[in-house]
């Protein structure tokens, strides 16, 4: 029996949704249940359920649980009601104990001891919430994507004029003084100093970094779009002086996907008069990859360069079918793969693409196209977590490629540290299962340090005992599939 | 801002996030966070405005500085230059149609009081053929408790603020239960006013010219420390403003049974002095008035209809919704069906940190509006988030002193989805009927989110062209 019902009034953030989600989902007599802000892509995914909705705003909750009967159903809305409760956190202090505060300035006025401020709320709204940090003095590291541009450019130069940095937004990952904000990795200390307009760029750069021994002083995330004409670079300037005048800092390195080039020519010119040296590691076609980047830092640390580590996969060519398939939870992952691949096969499609000739529809059909999709991607994060926290899309999606009789080859990254889920490979591990009982091989690539909380050695076992293809080298990984639809691993 | 170890880290959003950083052994201070109300695009125009942070310090520290001193009391006519047929009344303006019974009462009680009509039909009548003009105590810089109807015979108290030289007034309080503001209009409210009229005006005059200028302000800060929160409490300051004029009183000349009358009916009004705390708060909101760019609150205000606001920004512009009612506890016999919805001029206590925004500071009234003592603690603990400042004048004992909320912030209020806390009277819906209890009310959202569409409309759109930091 299927419940469905609106609620108004209600907000809880889109992660704690997921999780009352599943714990409903694993309920004995519940079919399926989602528990979700009302966006449109929630509304089509409960549509997607079978589930009628009728209009909706995404300020309402959408509560959406099939049931085997109604005693099911009864229990499942009883627990609803006791994880929504918990979720909501009461004020834990006693009598006269202030309530916790409304506003980020409230918050900051709070604690003096606060120097930054993390806002990953939704997009159309964290401006304002942002703006509160700068005011208050504090960077402001701002994961919330969907914030329109000019309200970025607002808040740069407000920040600047404060003399604090924003980073983002649509930041991903920031590490200060060794204290990691969103995705981070555990790196330990060292001389280098990033600055990176893309997150899982920087934490895939950062592992490599840290498997070779060097380490880092702080990463400055800058939003996907600091780079852009419109954004002018303003957070990766300023970026780029606080790390010159950090003391920890002996080499800066900006990574950045593929600048606008006027811009790329300000950043130049701007590092080129700090003190410290600055490597500019800017993807692009013909450009060097994440690794072979992280090689020439480790150089001009003075380290010596070990390649990243890999392990085979059970499955020793593609399918017969042709397509290389690719999820990735990671942006420039996503990216690099895509430079790599479409120059041994041409057109790559993906919502990301290379050449706008190679778009993908929002419904996400790939015909027989090679395709790699980025599943972090602004349009398909609306309302939702994004994937690194929550992979059941991705899962979805997955078996959907399998059962693709086009599918040749399956490429994926993995991103562990601090803030993504606690056990990708345990998630991943039934359907690498499928694939590799289907002959599709599956390559992996594992992003991730040895302090990691997930483990980086056991969630490459995992991996690779369902069968996977791991590669610690997202470039490495990509050329490795395309090996695999070429007719074998060479 | 060097790059240092964070100690500690706001987080608003993604509870994992937060998780993450307390793994990490960093303090986090989680933001209760909620969508907002209003137009995103707004809020967004409003929280980028480059002014709006030193307007707003500028609004406050006005409203802080100001010190308001009793100077006079005076009939309306004089002070107000308010004519035979001219009335003022509490709230945004207000035709007849859409008034409320305790307005028209005391619309009508007024009337009567001024001889312009034998009969409550008869004054009706003129009210409703428009003979008679009313407008808000507020266009004049008056303020007005409840149905806050002022005529012109009224004796107000006149303060002033002489840094500034900003004036406000207010009517004379009748006391509880059967009385005009509370929209009464029987013999007995009209007796008492003729008797306020005749005896109480010219005795407060008297007192005050002999005695000299009555720091408001100083009494207000006293009071507060004294377990008034000046709005549904005035006790301590109604006996401190007694004590003040007592000397000049008894020395007046004035007939003993006048004198002992006056003190009597002072001393048994315990909200005597509502109406010198709320021109005194008026005084503060005329100062924090007209600042561009400022989304301070200068004037909140109902008129049994409507509920009104005006921000420091957009001048004296009504912004007005629906007004709700009040929630609490009931004299005698009434019940919630016999409340009328929330109204006067008096949340201008709120707007000025008083009142509901320091409930904390009159726990002895919670039971009143239906409260705990541990909602009060918690409901100005929360106040704070919507205020610009804090008034270290007006310092709370049981917060460790801490000043009153002051300077409520629209983004604040809208961004938060929590509204100002206001505690008051409750009118009986039928005119005549009077008070019929006390509780908490809050202002109607829409206020606040149309407030912020006009502040967003005074934002000049920012210049995209302007080159980076670079």
């Amino acid at each position: 029996m299927r419940h469905l019902e609106l609620r108004t009034g209600a907000y809880v953030d889109s992660v704690s949704l997921m999780q009352v989600s599943r714990r409903l989902s694993a309920l004995d007599g519940v079919r399926s249940a989602m528990v979700a802000m009302a966006t449109d892509l929630n509304v089509v995914l409960a549509a997607g359920m079978g589930f009628d909705v009728p209009d909706a705003s995404p300020t309402e909750m959408l509560v959406a649980v099939d049931a085997t009967d109604e005693a099911a159903l009864a229990e499942a809305l009883a627990d609803l009601a006791a994880a929504l409760l918990a979720s909501s956190r009461p004020d834990e202090g006693g009598f006269g104990s202030a309530p916790a505060p409304l506003t980020v300035r409230a918050a900051a006025a709070r604690v003096d001891a606060a120097t930054v401020a993390l806002v990953s709320t939704p997009g159309e709204w964290a401006f304002a919430d942002a703006v509160d940090a700068v005011d208050a003095g504090l960077h402001a590291m701002v994961f919330s994507d969907n914030v329109p541009v000019e309200q970025e450019v607002a808040l740069k130069d407000r920040a600047a004029a404060a003399g604090v940095l924003v980073m983002g937004p649509d930041c991903g990952t920031a590490l200060i003084g060794g204290v990691g904000l969103g995705f981070a990795n555990v790196v330990r200390p060292g001389p280098v100093g990033l600055v990176a307009a893309s997150g899982t760029g920087a934490q895939h750069l950062m592992s490599l970094l840290d498997a070779n021994d060097v380490g880092i002083s702080h990463c400055l995330g800058v939003g996907g779009r600091d780079l852009s004409t419109l954004v002018g670079g303003r957070s990766t300037l300023q970026a780029l002086d606080l790390l010159d005048l950090d003391d920890a800092t002996s080499l800066i390195v900006v990574v950045s996907k593929p600048p606008a080039p006027e811009v790329a020519a300000a950043v130049r010119a701007h590092a080129d008069r700090l003190r410290t040296p600055v490597l500019l590691a800017l993807l692009g076609p013909g450009q060097p990859d994440l690794t072979e980047t992280a090689a020439a830092v480790v150089a001009a640390a003075g380290g010596t360069w070990t390649a990243p580590e890999h392990w085979p996969g059970s499955v020793e060519r593609g399918r017969p079918g042709g397509a290389l398939r690719g999820l990735f939870a990671g942006g420039t992952l996503c990216e690099e793969a895509m430079l790599v691949a479409t120059e041994r096969l041409g057109p790559v499609y993906s919502n990301i693409p290379l050449d706008p000739r190679w778009a993908v529809g929002v419904d996400l059909s790939l015909h027989d196209h090679h395709a790699l999709l980025d599943l972090g991607d602004d349009r398909l994060t609306r309302g939702r977590p994004h994937p690194m926290i929550d992979p059941s899309t991705r899962v979805g999606l997955l078996r959907a490629q399998i059962a693709d009789p086009h599918t040749s080859v399956l490429l994926l990254d993995v991103v562990l540290g601090l803030g993504a889920e606690p056990d990708p490979a345990g998630e991943l591990e039934p359907v690498v299962r499928v694939a590799t009982a289907e002959r599709v091989p599956v390559v992996v690539g594992l992003v991730g340090t040895r302090d990691d909380p997930q483990g980086l050695r056991s969630q490459a076992a995992r991996l690779v005992d369902a069968g996977a293809w791991v590669h610690l080298s997202n470039a490495a990984a990509a050329r490795c599939a395309l090996d695999l639809l070429a007719g074998g691993a060479r | 801002m060097s790059l240092e170890t964070p100690s500690a880290v706001v987080t608003a959003g993604a509870a994992v996030f937060a998780e993450s950083l307390v793994g990490q052994a960093v303090e986090t201070v989680p933001v209760a966070w909620r969508p907002p109300a209003g137009d995103p695009a707004a809020l967004a125009a409003v929280m980028g405005d480059r002014r709006r942070p030193g307007a707003n310090a500028r609004a406050v520290e006005a409203m802080l500085a100001t010190r308001a001193r009793l100077v006079d009391v005076l009939p309306a006519a004089q002070v107000l230059h308010l004519e035979r047929g001219e009335l003022l009344h509490a709230g945004p303006p207000v035709t007849w149609e859409r008034t409320s019974g305790p307005m028209r009462g005391a619309l009508v009680g007024a009337l009567l009081l001024e001889g312009s009509a034998d009969s409550p039909e008869a004054a009706e009548r003129l009210l409703r053929a428009g003979a008679v003009s009313w407008e808000p105590c507020h266009a004049r810089g008056a303020v007005g408790p409840m149905a806050g109807v002022v005529s012109p015979s009224m004796w107000m108290f006149c303060l002033r603020d002489e840094a500034t030289g900003h004036e406000s007034w207010c009517s004379l309080n009748e006391g509880l239960g059967k009385v005009l503001r509370y929209g009464a209009y029987g013999k007995e409210v009209i007796d008492r006013l003729q008797w306020m009229g005749a005896v109480l005006g010219p005795l407060l005059q008297h007192a005050v010219r002999a005695t000299g200028p009555v720091d408001v302000t100083a009494l207000v800060a006293q009071m507060v420390q004294m377990g008034d929160e000046g709005h549904n409490r005035n006790r301590a300051g109604t006996l401190m403003f007694l004590r003040e004029l007592l000397p000049a009183l008894i020395g007046s000349g004035f007939p003993t049974a006048d004198v002992s009358d006056a003190v009597r009916f002072v001393s048994g009004n315990d909200h005597f002095f509502l109406n010198l705390v709320m021109p005194t708060c008026k005084l503060m909101s005329l100062a924090a008035a007209g600042v561009p760019g400022s989304s301070v609150v200068t004037v909140m205000s109902r008129n049994g209809t409507d509920f009104g606001i005006q921000t420091s920004g957009t001048g004296e512009r009504w912004f007005t919704a629906p007004a709700n009612t009040p929630e609490g506890l009931f004299l005698g016999g009434y019940g919630p069906e016999d409340a009328n919805p929330d109204i006067g001029d008096s949340a201008i206590t709120e707007t000025a940190g008083l009142g509901g925004m320091s409930m904390a500071t009159a726990p002895a009234i919670v039971r009143l509006v239906g409260g705990s003592v541990a909602d009060a603690l918690a409901t100005t603990q929360r106040m704070y988030d919507l205020t610009v400042t804090e008034n270290p004048a007006f310092a709370i004992p049981v917060l460790e002193f801490r000043g009153a909320p002051t300077g409520i912030d629209v983004t604040s209020v809208v961004r938060s989805r929590v509204l100002p806390q206001i505690n008051t009277g409750m009118a009986g819906r039928v005119a005549g009927t009077g008070q019929v209890g006390a509780g908490l009310v809050t202002p109607p959202m829409g206020c606040f989110t149309q407030a912020l569409d006009a502040l967003a409309a005074s934002v000049a759109p920012p210049d995209m062209r302007r080159p980076g930091p670079g």
